[in-house]
């Protein structure tokens, strides 16, 4: 009897998923407590809007939600692969930053390398330097024992200020708007994309920024979920997450777990930088100032709301940048759009709670489960019964 | 002779400088020694100092037509350190009661803490600007009598605040409660053996809060001792501060009097890299702003390599406590 196979009500995916569920339910609902203790004559519109998202700019407004979803896949799987490896990387800010200045300088200068593969190039560099920027706070965790979390902040502010200093003498430097200039010869191609993300403006299309930075995203989110569960040395990475110490008497290299896995991570949030900077015209640019990326940092909500799972990670980014643009059309009721923020910072405490929420599931599930086994036990029982007479 | 009095000056203007630089990362450092001997682990601190300077800042806005002075500084210390502690109740709750992830709940908070600070003052403000300005009227030219002292006059009791003797102050009240008091005993003993310390009948959860919300109350009084001599309005940054609170810590080995030192030595650092133009060797130097700026996060990365090989913190930090793992 105890031999039999557990039946699982939920369904181990369908728990976990529902924990996010949950958190982001009770992010909404302080939202619209702080919408409602500002004005509450607009409360319920406003979390309209915010649930809306980019919906509420048409299919522009869907197809800003992806352009904005395309660097938080990269830091979100950046994080999430971290956290599968029990570090926390908060360094994706600097990754990003440093990143997306070295593809944009590629893009800038090597002009020797033809136009049509000029952006793949860029992002190469892009990858290369984020990469660098993770290792280095990999380095200092697995040779000199230096926390991770302390190493990556430290990296992070290093990083902005050199590339802040770096974009002021660079030929990529816009001093009119004090920022990186447009990126022509090297964006990436928009895919057929503008064809569909658009609105119409009179019988000007006016298009959205999303460009094929989306595919590689995806792909690349997909190339992570086969590493990490197809692969040997993901297989090696998970087991130093989940016990340092039984994973190193097994036989694996933890120092060198550590490094690799900070270093693709880095290459990772390199890429988001890439992604996000070598867009096409009326895309973003690297603004010279003194704050640390947001989406770096946003990169932490989508790993927890994913939790971890590159899959998972694909539609926790998509969540967060559809109420981004939420914030961005909430200021049409004068509400300040940093609510959004707090609504994330929200979601990742509650999900903080996940294991709890977990438990609590689990209970709930074993008491099903064994009421069923019961009523199965009787059930065969009167057979055996019926059996016998 | 003539070298030393031209030289004189400008180590007066360095050290001046180096207290207002250096007591804010004492102060909150400090609150993180306290929260990590209890055993909770706090990287909200950043956070926490946000939120302290905001309200603070943002009352000093509201009163300054009517107050001035120290009076109102006072006022608004309560302020920081009573929204400092009402902000990390949140933190403590998840970490103590709940026992969930304590990185992720203090990331929870550095995250929302400027979005509040922005959000409530853009609502509030005049024009929606997040900028909260104030008057600084908090500043003493000179200490009566103690500023007259040669050399020390100059150093410690001219063009300062009182939130100078304020960080003295916390950090012998902190040493002596961490070593001369019961509590500060009991302190310890959570955060390095948690079920040693309730087998003897120790509340582990209730050292907890005090350790936990001691360090939110001083991260934010930090944060406005962090403001109020280095600009005049505030605009929900602290620049990375409390991490720097952090890594002053585990360089301090988690105690008092070397958490000090080291408060010096990085506030010396972040002195060079925001007033190196007061400085008329430095200012010769080929050297851009944003090279200086960089020198804090670079030496505190340095700082750490050289010596967290063996780095002792509390055995029990960031672990939660289970009754029933006794």
């Amino acid at each position: 009897m105890t031999n039999r196979k557990r039946v699982n009500v939920f369904g181990a995916g369908f728990t976990s998923a529902l924990s996010s569920i949950i958190a982001i339910l009770v992010g909404l609902a302080v939202g619209f407590v702080i919408l409602l203790a500002t004005n509450p004559a607009q409360a319920v519109r406003g979390v309209g809007i915010i649930a809306s998202g980019g919906f509420n700019g048409g299919m522009k407004g869907v197809g800003q939600a992806l352009y904005y979803a395309t660097p938080l896949i990269l830091t979100g799987l950046s994080v999430g692969f971290c956290f599968k490896t029990g570090l926390f990387n908060i360094g994706a800010p600097g990754q990003l930053i440093v990143g997306a200045f070295a593809g944009i300088w590629v893009g800038a200068n090597a002009s020797w390398i033809p136009s049509p593969l000029l952006w793949l190039a860029a992002l190469l560099a892009a990858a290369l330097a984020g990469a660098l920027w993770g290792a280095i706070p990999g380095l200092f965790k697995a040779m000199l024992n230096v926390h991770e979390v302390i190493a990556c902040i430290m990296c992070n502010y290093i990083g902005m200020y050199a590339v802040n200093y770096l974009i002021k003498n660079s030929n990529a430097y816009d001093p009119l708007k004090n920022q990186t200039i447009d990126m022509t010869r090297a964006a990436i191609p928009k895919a057929g994309l503008d064809k569909i993300f658009y609105s119409l403006k009179g019988r000007f299309m006016d298009a959205s920024s999303v460009n094929g930075g989306i595919y590689i995203a995806l792909a690349l989110a997909v190339v992570m979920y086969i590493i990490l569960n197809k692969t040997v040395f993901g297989y090696e990475l998970k087991a130093c997450g989940l016990n340092r110490y039984a994973s190193k008497y097994a036989g694996i290299q933890e120092k060198r777990s550590i490094l690799l896995s900070l270093t693709i991570a880095g290459s990772l949030s390199g890429i988001a930088g890439g992604l996000m900077y070598l867009a096409p015209a009326g895309g973003l640019h690297i603004n010279v100032v003194e704050t640390l990326s947001a989406q770096g940092f946003n990169g932490i909500p989508v790993a927890l709301l994913g939790l971890s799972n590159p899959i998972g990670i694909i539609f926790s980014a998509l969540f967060v940048a559809h109420i981004d643009q939420g914030g961005y059309y909430l200021q049409r009721l004068e509400y300040m759009p940093q609510i959004i923020d707090i609504i994330i910072a929200v979601i990742i405490y509650f999900s903080a709670f996940a294991l709890l929420m977990r438990q609590a599931i689990g209970a709930i599930q074993s008491r099903l489960n064994s009421r069923s086994a019961k009523r199965r036990e009787g059930l065969a029982d009167a057979q055996e019964a019926s059996k016998h007479d | 002779m003539t070298e030393s009095t031209g030289a004189w000056p400008v180590i007066v203007f360095l050290v001046q400088q180096m207290w207002y630089f250096s007591i804010p990362l004492l102060i909150v450092a400090l609150g993180g020694m306290f929260s990590e001997r209890a055993g909770v682990v706090n990287i909200a601190l950043e956070g926490i100092m946000v939120i302290g300077a905001f309200s603070s800042l943002f009352l000093i806005n509201r009163l300054q037509d009517t107050m001035s002075g120290q009076g109102l500084l006072c006022l608004a210390l309560l302020m920081a350190a009573g929204s400092g502690m009402l902000f990390t109740l949140p933190h403590a709750y998840a970490s103590i009661n709940l026992r969930s992830d304590q990185t992720i709940s203090g990331t929870a908070l550095n995250m929302a803490a400027p979005a509040i600070a922005i959000y409530v003052a853009r609502t509030f403000q005049d024009n929606h600007v997040q900028q909260v300005q104030f008057r600084n009227t908090f500043r003493l030219a000179s200490v009566p009598i103690l500023g007259d002292i040669p050399f020390i006059g100059p150093l410690l009791f001219k063009n300062t605040y009182i939130t100078t003797f304020l960080g003295f102050a916390i950090l012998i009240i902190a040493a002596v409660t961490l070593y001369k008091t019961k509590f500060g005993l009991r302190l310890r003993a959570c955060g390095e053996h948690p079920q040693a310390a309730d087998s003897v009948g120790v509340n582990v959860y209730h050292i907890r809060y005090a350790g936990t919300l001691i360090s939110g109350a001083l991260a934010g009084v930090g944060g406005l001792v962090f403001v109020i001599p280095t600009s005049t309005d505030f605009n929900a940054t602290v620049s990375g501060y409390g991490f720097l609170a952090l890594a002053v810590l585990i360089f301090g080995q988690w105690r008092p009097v070397r958490v000090f030192l080291a408060a010096l030595f990085f506030g010396l650092m972040k002195t060079i890299a925001s007033a190196y133009s007061g400085v008329p060797v430095l200012k010769s130097l080929p050297i851009p702003s944003d090279i200086y700026k960089m020198i804090p996060y670079i030496t505190t990365l340095i700082a750490l390599a050289l010596t967290s090989k063996h780095s002792q913190a509390p055995r029990a930090s960031g672990v939660p406590y289970d009754k029933s793992g006794r």
